[in-house]
């Protein structure tokens, strides 16, 4: 079974929404996401006004013994998706990745368009719940 | 007989195979009649598992009257295929049998079942005469063949009547003693009527339940006997008259009626039994309700039972009675899985009833949006919205629920259609309906008449990329609208850079990602009427000719010359001649309220003429060309006329420039140029000049008019000016991170 966790931070670092599948190891995601944040600000920052930074952290990197690999996407408004998965999953490719993370993109972007949704709050639509658990299925 | 020893043979296998439960696997076949071999029942016997091994000795096989066999073996509780319970096979053996811990079996007259039941069933229920009537009635609606034992199909159809859950009727059926006669008789019936009645009251199902004083039971679409204790919400009584008949009949017919039309029918009562009346609800909600309940139970039930029926015949047993684990058949299996079947089904059936608009709901709902946003045709805001929907007093979190369920098109503000949606949604979720997890058919918007007029057939460029820029935008866009001024500045800006094509296609491919988005996007501003929306359909498609021109003073010359003299330079946008219309004169207008024919005109041949703009601005600075002048003076002219247009108009203009994409899509400006040109709307009232009396005077307001608009055009220039060199900086920065970070990965990709 593989592993795959998504997480989303807002642009003060506090997270937005955590998911993982299977979701006992959401603590282990969470301490390498947490220290993958600060590789993602230290990108953010250097590069000035950049687009959105899609790959980000490979496997060898962070974790030599773990073999996870995690990806960063930052959005126009500084908002943070992190994706952290197997290596042992070799069948998802760089581009299944950025279309993920459009994907996500694009959800977060219809919750942004819900009124009641405050920008800072944990998300809990159930649309974007949807679709990223038919992500995380189709991926893992 | 063969046939049951080979029966008996794989029981006993299987017994031997597999650990034995304490159940006791009763084989019965009446010979006469069938050969198969039937699971009549099956029931612990003591706790122990141990004690009865299998062992084929311990068969014990009794000769009953009636020509029928008793085979009592321990077996397996898993059952095999062919288990069915028979009527009228089942004596009170099985019951006695399963009652002694022994397992010895008895041989005793059949008769005696019932005596035995019936004085225990008299000794537990005490039956007032209204009740008695009315379990009379309903005993004698479920006459079968064999004397004093129902017809258990028609027992279970009257069960499932009763609406209650199936685990409450196997519960019912076990405690009134059916499931140890196997059958349904005269008092186990009243027993299990009563344990109904109690089951619908929220008691528990237990024969303690109905000691005391209950309500009759109730079954949907039986007729109720007169006056019944319980309010009946279903307004059965009035329906139940005229179903008297035909319900009889309907018992009867069932097996012909196979097919019933599924229709729609309220949903379970539970939920929604006593709906409380929102201060947003209105009247007409629960009468469409009632009204539709009946109607639905009525079919419902048919249908129902028609389907037990059909099942129940081709297994000849009811087997949802046996509710026993041991007693897995495939028939109640099927029977179980015909209710389930029937329950989704009625679950969908009732999404239709209670999700369907009526006709006084849809009223107040129009007036409702009437007072949030006048304009039936414009979109309201989310933030309005948000106001609006917050006072209904649900929770934030079923608000943002049925938002997400409403706002079909994701662009942050409500058609009519959806307010609708919302709202009806909102009123089902205070009535007590559980919100739906998406939206039901019959809530399901229509597309928008208004939407498709202004989809023109371009393809899309990039469209990605785009989807990601319109992405963000859009929900700042939403929030500030009134800045749209200062939007359109960096948009026309940019359109500098465009070609005309790529306008064409950003309003179109706006629109495509996902076409409703960008699509009401454009709406979200207008809030005008739909003549708007037409305009800027017809925009995109083809620019309208040109006003040009029909100008019947023989001044407008003069005044030309001596606009020039007044008023040199700025001549703004709306001032080019007609071939070169800057959209940027909408954005003048837009504070100042030019008059929209002007722009209209202009902005219809906008579309050819972004390079003689730059040109014309080029020229501005060296000086004005006459030609330029007049075309502007006569627009100028022209747009006195149209003075209530522009009153009109004005509040589209704003809108049509307001969806433009910010300053980040510098690489789609297209869209906001032809939106800027869009909303100044097809100039159709071009109002003829008409023939001034004094020429004089008339040229001296139109000179202090022209020379207001040109310093207000310029001035907005001037601050387009500014904010496009902003931008432009903006750019070159980002061309230069973007050149660095090649520089850095290029190293990287070498090695």
């Amino acid at each position: 079974m593989f592993h795959i966790c998504l997480l989303m931070f807002s642009p003060q670092n506090y997270p937005l929404y955590i998911r993982s599948v299977p979701s006992q190891n959401e603590l282990k995601f969470h301490y390498t996401v947490h220290t993958s944040l600060d590789v993602v600000e230290e990108k953010v920052s250097a590069v000035g006004k950049s687009l959105a930074d899609q790959r980000e952290l490979y496997l060898g990197l962070l974790y030599p013994t773990e073999d996870y690999k995690v990806y960063g996407y930052v959005t126009n408004s500084k908002v943070k998706f992190v994706i952290v998965v197997d290596s042992s999953n070799t069948s998802l490719r760089d581009n299944e990745i950025r279309s993920m993370f459009r994907k996500l993109h694009n959800s977060f972007t219809d919750v942004m368009c819900n009124p009641f949704y405050n920008p800072g709050d944990p998300i809990q639509s159930k649309a974007f719940n949807g679709i990223v658990s038919g992500m995380m299925v189709q991926t893992g | 007989m063969c046939t049951m020893a080979a029966e008996q043979k794989k029981k006993s296998l299987r017994c031997r195979r597999k650990k034995i439960k304490t159940d006791i696997y009763l084989l019965c076949s009446v010979a006469p009649l069938r050969h198969r071999a039937v699971l009549l029942q099956s029931a612990t016997i003591g706790g122990g598992s141990g004690q009865t091994q299998a062992e084929p000795a311990a068969w014990r096989c009794v000769f009953t009257g009636n020509h029928s066999c008793l085979v009592l073996i321990p077996s397996v509780v898993r059952q095999t295929g062919a288990t069915y319970l028979e009527e009228g096979c089942i004596d009170l053996f099985a019951r006695r049998v399963s009652a002694s811990p022994s397992g010895s079996l008895h041989a005793s007259p059949p008769g005696m079942d019932q005596e035995s039941a019936a004085a225990s069933g008299a000794s537990l229920i005490s039956l007032t005469e209204h009740e008695q009537r009315y379990y009379s009635g309903l005993h004698a609606l479920c006459q079968a063949d064999a004397p004093a034992k129902l017809s258990s199909s028609k027992v279970a159809e009257l069960f499932k009547a009763s609406q209650l859950p199936p685990e409450s009727l196997h519960k019912v059926t076990e405690v009134c003693g059916a499931k140890h006669l196997g059958y349904f008789g005269t008092a186990q019936f009243y027993i299990a009527l009563k344990l109904l009645a109690a089951a619908q009251s929220g008691l528990p199902v237990r024969l303690e339940s109905i000691a005391g004083n209950l309500p009759l039971p109730r079954f949907a679409g039986l007729k109720n006997e007169p006056a019944p204790p319980a309010s009946d919400p279903q307004g059965a009584p009035s329906g139940s008259v005229a179903w008297n008949a035909a319900d009889r009949s309907s018992f009867r017919h069932l097996e012909a009626n196979a097919d019933k039309k599924p229709e729609p029918w309220s949903p379970p009562r539970s939920p929604c039994s006593s709906p409380p009346r929102s201060p947003l609800t209105y009247r007409s909600y629960p009468y469409s309700k009632q009204r539709n309940g009946v109607d639905a139970q009525i079919s419902y039930d048919g249908k129902l039972s028609s389907r037990s029926i059909v099942q129940l015949e081709q297994h000849s047993s009811p087997g949802h009675y046996v509710n026993k684990p041991a007693a897995e058949h495939a028939a109640v299996a099927q029977a179980s899985s015909a209710e389930r079947l029937n329950q989704p089904a009625t679950l969908s059936y009732s999404d239709d009833d209670p999700w369907r608009i009526t006709v006084e709901q849809l009223d107040y709902y129009t007036n409702q949006f009437k007072t949030l946003q006048p304009d039936l045709g414009a979109l309201i805001l989310g933030a309005v919205a948000k106001n609006f929907f917050t006072k209904s007093k649900l929770p934030i979190l079923e608000l943002s629920h049925i938002w997400e369920l409403s706002d079909v098109d994701r662009d942050g503000a409500l058609t009519f259609t959806e307010f609708c949606i919302a709202f009806h949604l909102i009123v089902a979720r205070k009535n007590g309906y559980p919100l739906p997890e998406s939206l039901p058919p019959t809530l399901q918007p229509v597309p928008d008449q208004h939407q498709d007029e202004r989809i023109p057939d371009t393809p899309e460029s990039s469209e990605p990329l785009i989807v990601f820029e319109d992405a963000q935008p859009r929900s700042c866009q939403v929030v500030k609208d009134p800045n749209s001024v200062a939007r359109l500045d960096p948009t026309l800006a940019s359109r500098k850079h465009d070609l005309q094509e790529e306008s064409l296609i950003q309003e179109p491919h706006q629109e495509l990602d996902p076409q409703m988005r960008t699509k009401t996007r454009q709406r979200s501003y207008s809030s005008t009427s739909i003549d708007d929306a037409i305009k800027k359909a017809e925009e995109p498609p083809t620019p309208p000719p040109r006003p040009q021109k029909t100008h019947s003073r023989a001044s407008s010359l003069d005044l030309n010359k001596l606009f020039q003299q007044g008023a040199p330079g700025v001549k703004s946008g709306w001032l080019l001649p007609p071939p070169a219309l800057p959209p940027r004169p909408s954005a003048t207008q837009v504070p100042h309220f030019l008059k929209v024919s002007e722009q209209a005109s202009q902005n219809k041949v906008q579309q050819p003429n972004f390079a003689d703009f730059s040109h014309f601005r080029e020229e501005e600075e060296s000086g004005v060309k006459l030609e330029e002048q007049g075309p502007a003076s006569r627009f100028g002219l022209s747009s006195e006329d149209l003075g209530s247009a522009s009153q009109q108009d004005v509040s589209g203009t704003p809108h049509g420039q307001a969806p433009q994409k910010p300053i980040r899509r510098k690489y789609h400006p297209e869209s906001q140029n032809l939106e800027t040109g869009a909303p100044p709307p097809a100039m159709p009232f071009l109002p003829p000049a008409k023939t001034s009396q004094k020429l004089l005077s008339r040229q001296k307001r139109e000179i202090q008019m022209a020379i207001r608009k040109n310093r207000e055009t310029n001035a907005v220039l001037r601050r387009l000016n500014s904010e496009l060199q902003q931008q432009l900086k903006v750019v070159h920065q980002e061309r230069v991170t973007l050149e660095s970070q090649l520089e850095l990965l290029r190293p990287l990709a070498s090695t």
